[in-house]
């Protein structure tokens, strides 16, 4: 008896693991079960390639959408990723105990502050602000990767940090050791040692920004055209999904949001699998 | 190197300005990520705080008069409740496969923990949709609490999972040794030894996971909609708290009751993570 619960709790816990695999199985297979007829029936370079979102007179192309998502990711990218490997290193190495007892959690709460806050917050702080300085609505290309670049600092200074502290101590100690000061040994040895996971951070990074969508939605401007200027108004592809869905009506409209929401999912896949293998090459 | 003194310090970098700039820099995106950090919440709070007052803010029955925020706490606690409910339970247990029974290189093992990664890279606006898909589309439940709860029990597994197994893996072999050297079962071990000292590690993660779950609006909008009534079934639809705050801001006429919620929004959260770091120190102590 007490053999067989055994067993029987073994294929309970072997099943429960299955559930993340079955989990991603499911996701893909109705999201692109969606999502290709539709791209399919719309034309793969109508849709992919064509510049002129107007779903009521029958145009779905998302191109400016998919320029949007990166411009946005790549400001959010050179603003924060700076920023965020800088205060890594400070945490890893600068920090007096006492500091970081204070400085990590407030990183953590930085990562837990729910999307739809910054979003407000952005909105209440960063557009005006804008308006002043530019003129203009203050809503564009700018001020999203700037709410970004705040919204990403976490994970990059989390995944850069414990790069750093990866690092054997003795190539810090080598470097003191041959007269170079506190500063230059962790920039010229630590940091192009911690070289690979400081960019698995970063790719990660680009992950949150591209994926993100409550914050951007009320700041990014949303017209869905290819922008001109870093000031410009701009709709990424995860703001066309929730500014439309709600009065999209039933048919190829609505399909044509899904299949937003499948190209975005593929952008994904590819940021996560360049991720994985670079984290397994560090391994 | 960590006790030499201010004027030692100005001394090197004299010496060496590269240094001095380095520092200067590191220090000073370190400030610039506490400073944003320290402004939004006193910006929120010193223009929320106020708003709290308004009246009928935490009626019990929300209308477009006083849009009352009192449903969508309590449908928060529910969703917060049944989304746990499912993902602790599968979280739990993976974990327990992955850390006490896999033996190495099991190709089983490389594909859970692959996919519990890409799991985890999923934004949530994409598990939204794929919930839409599933459940409003497919099934023709249309927007329920159920299909909210599932979606978003999906999206806090790799979470659960994560932190489970650090929590497992923490847990010392002699542990288990002694349990089995005792004559105990590998099960008994489990429940008995190991899950016991693994409990605030896990703690730690389910803590945050309801994190996640408070903050979440993406995918709940287009899996359990965005009605502010209490559900009467779990084929209701229903908003949570994060939903109520998007659907005031896209109204665009209830700014003072969006600062309102995104006050409640924000203590909630500093106190969820102040909690998982205190679970969290109790478990470096307990060891």
């Amino acid at each position: 008896m007490k053999k067989y619960s055994e067993t029987a709790m073994k294929y309970i816990f072997m099943a429960s693991a299955t559930v993340s695999i079955i989990a991603v199985v499911v996701i893909c297979v109705f999201l692109f079960s969606k999502g290709f007829p539709t791209i399919a029936e719309i034309g793969v370079f109508n849709f992919l390639g064509g510049t002129v979102w107007k779903p009521l007179e029958g145009h779905f192309g998302i191109f400016p959408m998919i320029v949007g998502s990166i411009y946005v990711t790549a400001g959010a990218i050179i603003l924060g990723v700076p920023i965020g490997i800088l205060c890594a290193v400070f945490m890893a190495r600068f920090c007096p105990p006492k500091l970081y007892k204070i400085l990590k959690p407030a990183v953590d709460l930085l990562a837990g502050i729910p999307s739809i806050v910054y979003g407000f917050f952005a909105l209440m702080v960063i557009v005006p602000v804008m308006q002043d300085i530019f003129g203009g609505s203050g809503k564009g290309i700018l001020t999203a990767s700037i709410l970004l670049a705040i919204m990403i600092l976490p994970t990059i200074i989390g995944v850069a940090e414990s790069a750093l502290r990866a690092v054997p101590e003795s190539y810090y100690e080598g470097s003191l050791a041959l007269g170079a000061t506190h500063e230059r040994s962790v920039f010229f040895t630590l940091l192009p040692a911690a070289k690979s996971g400081i960019l698995a951070g970063v790719i990660l990074g680009i992950g949150r920004a591209i994926g993100e969508t409550m914050a951007v939605v009320y700041i990014a401007g949303n017209q869905p055209i290819l922008p001109d200027s870093i000031l410009s108004g701009v709709r990424t592809m995860t703001a066309n999904i929730v500014l439309e869905m709600g009065y999209a009506a039933d048919g190829i409209h609505r399909n044509a949001l899904i299949a937003t929401a499948v190209v975005l999912f593929v952008f994904i896949l590819i940021i996560n699998l360049s991720f994985s293998l670079l984290r397994r090459r560090n391994d | 190197m960590a006790n030499r003194n201010f004027r030692q310090r100005l001394k090197e970098y004299k010496r060496s300005p590269l240094s001095g700039l380095l520092f200067l820099l590191v220090c000073i995106s370190a400030f610039i990520a506490v400073a944003v950090l320290i402004f939004l919440i006193i910006y929120i709070l010193y223009h929320g705080i106020p708003n709290l007052t308004l009246p009928g803010l935490f009626a019990w029955e929300y209308n477009s008069e006083n849009v009352s925020m009192m449903p969508a706490i309590i449908n928060t606690v529910i969703m917060t409740a049944l989304s746990l409910a499912m993902a602790v339970p599968l979280g739990v247990f993976s974990a327990i496969y992955l850390v006490e029974y896999a033996k190495r290189g099991n190709r089983l093992v490389k594909l859970v923990r692959i996919t519990a990664e890409t799991l985890s890279g999923i934004p949530s606006i994409v598990y939204g949709l794929f919930g839409y898909v599933l459940f409003v589309i497919t099934l023709h439940w249309g927007y329920t609490l159920l299909s909210g709860a599932i979606t978003l029990a999906i999206m806090i597994l790799p979470l659960i999972m994560r932190t489970t197994e650090e929590a497992l893996i923490a847990v010392p072999d002699s542990f288990r040794e002694g349990s089995f050297g005792l004559g105990a079962g590998r099960l008994r071990t489990v429940f008995r030894i190991v899950l016991p000292s693994a409990v605030p590690g896990i703690l730690a993660g389910v803590i945050l996971a309801i994190g996640r779950i408070v903050g979440e609006s993406a995918a709940l909008i287009f899996t359990a909609g965005t009605n502010p009534v209490v559900p009467d079934s779990l084929f209701a639809s229903t908003r949570t708290l994060s939903v109520h705050m998007y659907a005031l801001m896209s109204e665009g006429l209830y700014t003072e009751q969006a600062f309102a919620t995104a006050v409640v929004l924000l203590v909630v959260v500093i106190f969820i993570n102040a909690l998982s770091g205190f679970v969290a120190k109790r478990l470096a102590t307990d060891k």
